[in-house]
């Protein structure tokens, strides 16, 4: 039995060094030998500092109360300039660094080419294969590559907070068709409920959005979780955003094909230069 | 590529700017930073260790406890079978105290007045140091220190 095989093996057990260990090699670019499992992904995304940790560590708790193991893959941006990175969604989350049903990871988008995105199938994969029963990532939602990963996920849900605005940027970005299940965070603040009927009536312009679902949580109280973890566990799966996500995740799978051309650069280089075309370029790619 | 650091705050220790400038430094540096925030105990900073597949822990201790907690966190890393993850420590930790922290495997001590580019120069190196093999974690002979 091979090495990676052998390590697979242990995480599977239950051992949870090898499990980081492994997450850590699929993120440095290797193919594991994973059989394919049914996984249960959540994607979560909102603006900055609309309590999306502090909200997800609410539902870990509740999840784990009814029996569940929860993971989570928190993703946050690397420093452009120095490639480093600050990860800090884990201090929020109140069982992350002691219960046993609690897995928290945290991941850089290390400017790779394609960010993340072809490493988070086989990460999912992993986890679940672990025994994994719940497992979310977590984004700051601010553009498309946030976008590209929660569509990686079955169920997308939006997180906002009661000052509006930032969730028309969300709306301008797309990722308001990707949702199944908006979330307005901070109920226990003044403007919550506004927020939410303003929402409401956002989707009642439109038919197809007009059964989505906005929900009031105070993650701050542990208020409105339960069903929140409700509403969630009977979201059904919905066709037209699956074919939106699967979209995404094409598109995202062949920027990383593209970017990762040994022969990108010197096409680069000559279009810069002026020796092609765009339409030699795209011939010679 | 850098490394993946952890830095925590062990103990009922309210302070916090120095993990944080800390922390800021190096992910400046290239290292992808694990922040713990505020009053975690060893048994929780030894499983952010292990959830994250961090290489090294810098404890920041300004509370006096560091005798307790620091020994701590080595003794449950190395039970953890964990004894390759390199253990750094800063904050008010007494000249006469730190003969018995580097015992216990701590490689290096930076106290006030320390400036980033010495913290970040002690984790280039470890990492010099791993490459060649010789004794950097917290398990393994515990003679080499950072001066």
């Amino acid at each position: 039995m091979g090495l990676i095989q052998e390590s697979i093996n242990l995480a599977i057990s239950g051992n949870r060094r090898e499990l980081a260990r492994l997450l850590s090699s699929i993120e440095s670019g290797d193919t594991l030998p994973l059989e394919p499992s049914k996984s249960w992904v959540l994607g979560v995304t909102g603006p900055p500092g609309v309590g999306k940790s502090t909200l997800i560590g609410r539902m870990i708790d509740e999840w784990v109360s009814r029996g569940e193991k929860v993971a989570v893959l928190a993703v946050d941006p690397s420093s452009p300039k120095s490639g480093g990175a600050l990860l800090a969604d884990r201090m929020r989350m109140s069982s992350a660094d002691s219960s046993k049903s609690v897995f928290v990871r945290s991941l850089a988008t290390r400017n790779h080419p394609g960010g993340l995105v072809p490493f988070l199938d086989s990460m999912i994969n992993l986890l679940s294969l672990c025994g994994w029963s719940r497992i979310i990532i977590e984004t700051v939602g601010s553009g498309q590559s946030e976008i590209r990963i929660v569509a990686f996920a079955d169920r997308v849900m939006l997180v906002d907070g009661p000052d509006r605005g930032d969730i028309i940027q969300a709306e301008k970005a797309g990722i308001m068709e990707l949702a199944d299940l908006i979330v307005i965070n901070k109920s226990d603040l003044p403007n919550a409920l506004n927020a939410s009927n303003f929402v409401k009536n956002s989707f009642s312009y439109s038919d197809k959005d007009s059964n989505k679902l906005v929900l009031l949580t105070s993650a701050l109280n542990n208020d409105g979780i339960s069903n929140l973890i409700n509403e969630i566990e009977k979201l059904k799966i919905n066709n037209e955003r699956n074919s939106l996500r699967m979209k995404e995740r094409l598109l995202s799978a062949w920027d990383y094909l593209l970017l990762s051309n040994p022969s990108f650069n010197d096409i680069l280089l000559d279009l810069e230069s002026g020796k092609i075309n765009l339409d030699e370029a795209l011939g010679r790619l | 590529m850098g490394m993946r650091i952890v830095v925590a705050k062990p103990g009922l220790d309210g302070h916090d700017r120095g993990a944080k400038v800390i922390a800021r430094a190096l992910r400046d540096a290239g290292h992808e930073v694990i922040y713990t925030g505020l009053r975690r105990k060893p048994s929780e900073i030894v499983r952010v260790v292990m959830d994250e597949d961090a290489v090294a822990v810098g404890l920041s201790t300004l509370s006096g406890a560091h005798n307790v907690l620091i020994p701590k966190v080595c003794q449950e890393l190395i039970s953890n079978k964990m004894g390759d993850i390199v253990v750094f420590a800063g904050g008010i930790i007494p000249e006469s105290d730190r003969d018995f922290l580097h015992s216990l495997g701590v490689r290096a001590i930076f106290g006030p007045g320390t400036s980033t580019t010495s913290i970040i120069k002690f984790l280039e190196t470890i990492s010099e140091r791993r490459k060649n093999n010789l004794e950097v974690g917290v398990g393994e002979d515990s003679r080499w220190r950072w001066d």
